[in-house]
């Protein structure tokens, strides 16, 4: 049997459904452990992105600085990236607050909506970006597995295609929303 | 009324004017009347009432002189004397050496070549007659065109000799104006109309006000042969809101042709009816697409829907209408009177006769000029546009406005006609010519027109709705010298987009600014982009380095 | 259809199709089962020729023509998927999404969307254009209904068919260009309008999520696409 692959699994602004969506492969996750070693994700304990990694499924929107400096880190040590659910794809939910001001959307969310809260943080935390971009404004991205969250299907799909040395064609199969 | 009573009107008007042995005429078309030149006129009046020249001098206001640069401008027995610059304390010295040495400080050389080189035939009447009396138009062959058309000429031979004469719309497609009556005329429709489009609206471009300000009779006088020929009974001109002074003079010229049968019901006693009404624009660019401009008459939203059917065959209320431009109907009636061949004799192969540019910008002699088609860029520029102000370098020329592009230096000797235009990715247009020198910045200059396409877009179709405002938004980038590479290429792409899927010209050529930019002075974008610099120093480029973008 | 009516044979992606001399490319196109895709033009509602997601290439003719509101004519050659087209349509759509709030997972037409449907018909995997995120209001005055301009595309089909086919013309258009809206009256709250006949029919007509009705939540909003064909059909048959 060849060697296997490397995967690596990222979440940044999004609410974790594309990885219960990848959890949602079910049985078929003895497959994708066949072709693939996961070396880092919210699902194992690494705390340092590794070198050479052949797959990243990088979901959710670039919002913050150190949502900037990871994505172009992952991308300089990553053979294929995809984008993985709307959130990487169009920035969606965390998207909603573009229309905004960061200040008046820090004013919604800490002092309006919590009656007897004066502070909004700001130590110890990332700087949030004036809004929240797709993972492609950033750095160059290679398959888009778009929909919120991707199919099961598709995301099995997508591993598979590309462990075997094909462009997994989405456009049709997947959605938006 | 018989060509001998009207003949009868302009041969009464030309003695009176010939009993004076002083003809003082002010330039009262709207630059010069922003310089006050009715002030000048009165004062001029009253001068030659004090110093009592009554019997010896009159003074009646004028059409457009052309040299708008240096007005408000007075001229003595149609160039005698031209005087430039007039304020109205000047008045007392141009009267007192009326018969003298003419006034030193204030004369211009009417021989110097922004009026020798030119070719007036739509302007014909432009600054030797006072657009507000008939009688001068009578004395200088008026609506003897439309006479001879309605009395010894049928239609299609009308029709054949706009053919011959080879006569392109000036409107800014160039499409030939012979095939385009004759398609009206053979359209099969209960009514026809004729359309005057006159919602000029290139940024800097004044061709059609002056027109209208100098010499509305010749309009009417064109619109009505249009009629004839192509068998319409009813004519609108469309015309900006924001041209008041045009408009009182259109309504004035009407109502006069009305009053002695030059429209109306059986013009000059033949079966042949027509009439004018005028209709405004509320400040609407693309109302000067002509869909819209029909939508917009129709009393709908002025927007425009795909051609074709093009209005020729489904126009006005859904009959067919003929459209053409101030300028076109302009060169009607000379046409008429001077013979196809005459016409066809200026110019080059495939764009006949002459073209009318309002020549502004970075240019010494500001103003509306006639030239033969044909003539070189260089001419134009630095013969009779006198070379660029304070003598700086010249950089560009833009023709055709938001639809058109900047045509550089090396291109100065290339003759101006349609195709040599559209060659170098810019357009004729309506005749906006805008002169730049060395201190623009063409990106900012791409940027100016991408913002005034933006904001004139309809919004009905997406591309130009949307890929307009984008197109901007970048420009803004790059002048701003926040952009990369990559935006570069996203303009392009839009560009490209844009131009192929818009639904009007307003879409299809809103790009032609940025492209012929792009194509001549790259290395100013990559400027923008690349050092972050504005070569001339238009842009303000702030240099701080962002935290993360 | 009156005997004078005269047909015309004409080649659409290198089929010969005939075709009667009033129609258009893209009704002769369906009847002979060529999908072109569409998102202002309605079965029913006049033509409007805006979205621009028809168009066609005409051989011999160098633009590209909406084939909703181009006639056919005898010996036409159309074609109306090659790459050239399918890259345009790509583009177009991207510039649609790109230009207010879409936000398909949050919206109550989610899966019902023709815009939706519309990105995997051309293929769209991403916007790579930049997003405007524009700051739109939302109507929801209406005691049955909600105009949300975050998702509008100015198709302009509820304006027709409130003005077509119920004759309130509550619904138009203002403004010109990117900033151009759909109106109520004379741009007062809807909730407020002495026009509407609260028939709903621009809710139904509506290809995207920017009309829905009060209440619904995400996914939801199914449309009654059958409302309007059956309409026009009624009326045909009265008359």
């Amino acid at each position: 049997m060849n060697k296997k692959l490397t995967l690596a699994t990222l979440w940044l602004d999004g609410c974790s459904g594309c990885h219960m969506s990848l959890v949602d492969v079910d049985e078929r996750l003895i497959d994708v452990a066949g072709i693939y070693d996961i070396v880092f994700s919210p699902l194992v304990d690494v705390k340092e992105f590794p070198e050479n990694v052949d797959v990243t499924l990088l979901e959710g929107a670039i919002s913050t600085d150190e949502d900037v400096e990871m994505v172009k880190r992952v991308r300089k040590s990553t053979k294929t990236l995809i984008a993985f659910g709307d959130c990487a794809v169009t920035a969606n939910v965390p998207s909603m607050r573009n229309q905004f001001k960061v200040e008046d959307v820090f004013k919604r969310g800490y002092l309006e909506t919590t009656p007897g809260n004066d502070i909004i943080p700001s130590v110890n935390i990332p700087k949030l970006l004036e809004k929240a971009y797709p993972v492609h404004n950033f750095v160059h991205v290679d398959v888009f597995l778009h929909g919120c969250p991707p199919s099961a299907d598709n995301i099995f799909y997508t591993l598979v295609e590309i462990a075997e040395g094909r462009t997994p064609e989405l456009s049709k199969r997947a959605r938006f929303g | 009324m018989t060509p001998e009573e009207f003949k009868k009107i302009g041969e009464t008007h030309q003695k009176k004017r010939e009993a004076f042995k002083y003809n003082i005429n002010v330039c009262t078309a709207a630059a010069c009347v922003s310089l006050q030149s009715e002030k000048v006129k009165d004062e001029l009046a009253s001068q030659v009432k004090e110093q009592g020249k009554k019997e010896s001098c009159r003074i009646s206001g004028t059409g457009c002189l052309g040299l708008c640069a240096s007005g408000p401008l007075v001229t003595i027995n149609n160039g005698q004397a031209l005087y430039g610059g007039v304020k109205p304390g000047d008045a007392a010295d141009i009267v007192k050496s009326i018969d003298k040495k003419p006034v030193k400080r204030l004369e211009i050389p009417a021989d110097m070549p922004f009026f020798a080189r030119q070719t007036k035939i739509a302007l014909e009447h432009c600054g030797n007659t006072d657009p507000e009396v008939l009688g001068d138009y009578l004395a200088l062959e008026g609506y003897e065109a439309l006479y001879n058309c309605l009395t010894t000429m049928q239609p299609v031979e009308v029709i054949d000799t706009m053919v011959k004469s080879g006569l392109r719309g000036r409107g800014g497609g160039g499409y030939p104006v012979g095939l385009k009556w004759s398609t009206v005329h053979k359209a099969v429709g209960t009514k026809k109309f004729v359309i005057c489009n006159a919602d000029e609206g290139d940024p800097g471009a004044f061709m059609d006000r002056s027109m209208l300000e100098s010499d509305p009779h010749s309009i009417v006088e064109g619109m009505a042969i249009a009629g004839y020929a192509v068998g319409a009974t009813h004519g609108y001109v469309y015309i900006r809101g924001e041209y008041p002074l045009a408009i009182k003079r259109l309504k004035a010229a009407i109502k006069q042709a009305e009053r002695q049968g030059f429209l109306g019901k059986n013009i000059c006693g033949t079966p042949f009816s027509f009439d004018v009404e005028i209709r405004l624009g509320a400040g609407a660019f693309v109302c000067g697409e002509e869909t819209a401009l029909i939508a917009s008459i129709e009393g709908k939203r002025g927007t425009p829907r795909p051609r074709p059917p093009y209005p020729a065959q489904y126009g006005l209320w859904g009959f067919p209408t003929l459209i053409n431009n101030v300028e076109t109907f302009a060169n009607i009636s000379p046409i008429v009177r001077k013979g196809a061949d005459y016409y066809a004799s200026i110019g080059t192969e495939r764009s006949k006769g002459t073209k009318v540019f309002a020549l502004a910008g970075s240019i010494n002699n500001t103003g509306l000029i006639e030239v033969p088609m044909g003539i070189t860029l260089r001419e134009i520029v630095f013969e009779i546009g006198g070379g660029i102000i304070g003598g700086k370098k010249f950089k560009a020329v833009q023709t055709g406005g938001p639809s058109g592009g900047c045509i550089p230096d090396e291109y100065l000797d290339m003759k101006v006609d349609y195709e040599s235009l559209a060659q170098v990715g810019s357009i004729m247009g309506s005749g906006g010519m805008i002169v730049m020198d060395e201190t623009s910045c063409m990106v900012d200059v791409a940027k100016y027109f991408m913002d005034f396409c933006r904001s004139e877009s309809c919004g009905k179709c997406a591309p130009c709705r949307v890929g307009t405002a984008q197109m901007y938004n970048l420009l803004n980038l790059i002048s701003e010298g926040k952009a990369t590479m990559h935006d570069m290429e996203l303009l392009e792409e839009l560009c490209d987009v844009v131009r192929n899927t818009s639904l009007c010209g307003l879409g299809q050529t809103a790009a032609n600014p940025v492209l012929s930019t792009i194509r001549f002075f790259r290395d100013e974008y990559l400027a923008h982009i690349k050092d972050k610099k504005c070569p001339a120093g238009v842009c303000v480029i702030e240099h701080k380095e962002e935290a993360v973008l | 259809m009156s005997s004078s009516v005269k047909i015309k044979t004409l080649t659409i992606d290198e089929r010969q199709v005939g075709a009667r001399e009033d129609q258009t490319i893209l009704d002769v196109a369906r009847e002979n089962g060529i999908k072109i895709p569409t998102l202002c033009s309605l079965k029913g509602l006049s033509a409007y020729g805006g979205c621009r997601m028809c168009i066609v290439e005409i051989a011999g003719t160098p633009k590209l023509l909406p084939s909703c509101m181009t006639t056919v004519e005898e010996g036409m050659v159309v074609t109306t998927n090659s790459d050239r087209i399918k890259k345009y349509r790509r583009s177009l759509l991207e510039l649609y999404f790109s230009e207010r709030n879409h936000v398909c997972s949050v919206c109550a037409t989610n899966g019902y969307c023709e815009l939706q449907s519309m990105a995997q018909e051309v293929e769209m995997t991403h916007v790579h254009f930049p997003y405007m995120y524009p700051q739109l209001d939302i109507d929801a005055t209406h005691e049955r209904f909600i105009l949300d301009h975050n998702r509008c595309i100015s198709c302009t089909r509820c304006v027709r068919v409130c003005d077509e086919i119920e004759g309130a013309h509550t619904l138009d258009i203002k403004d010109r260009g990117i900033d151009i809206r759909v109106i109520t009256d004379l741009d007062h709250p809807w909730g407020e309008s002495e026009t509407c006949t609260q028939c709903g029919k621009c809710v139904h007509v509506c290809p995207t999520g920017a009309l829905i009705e009060r209440g619904k939540s995400v996914g939801e909003m199914s449309k009654r696409k059958q409302l309007l064909p059956y309409l026009t059909k009624m009326r045909e048959a009265h008359e």
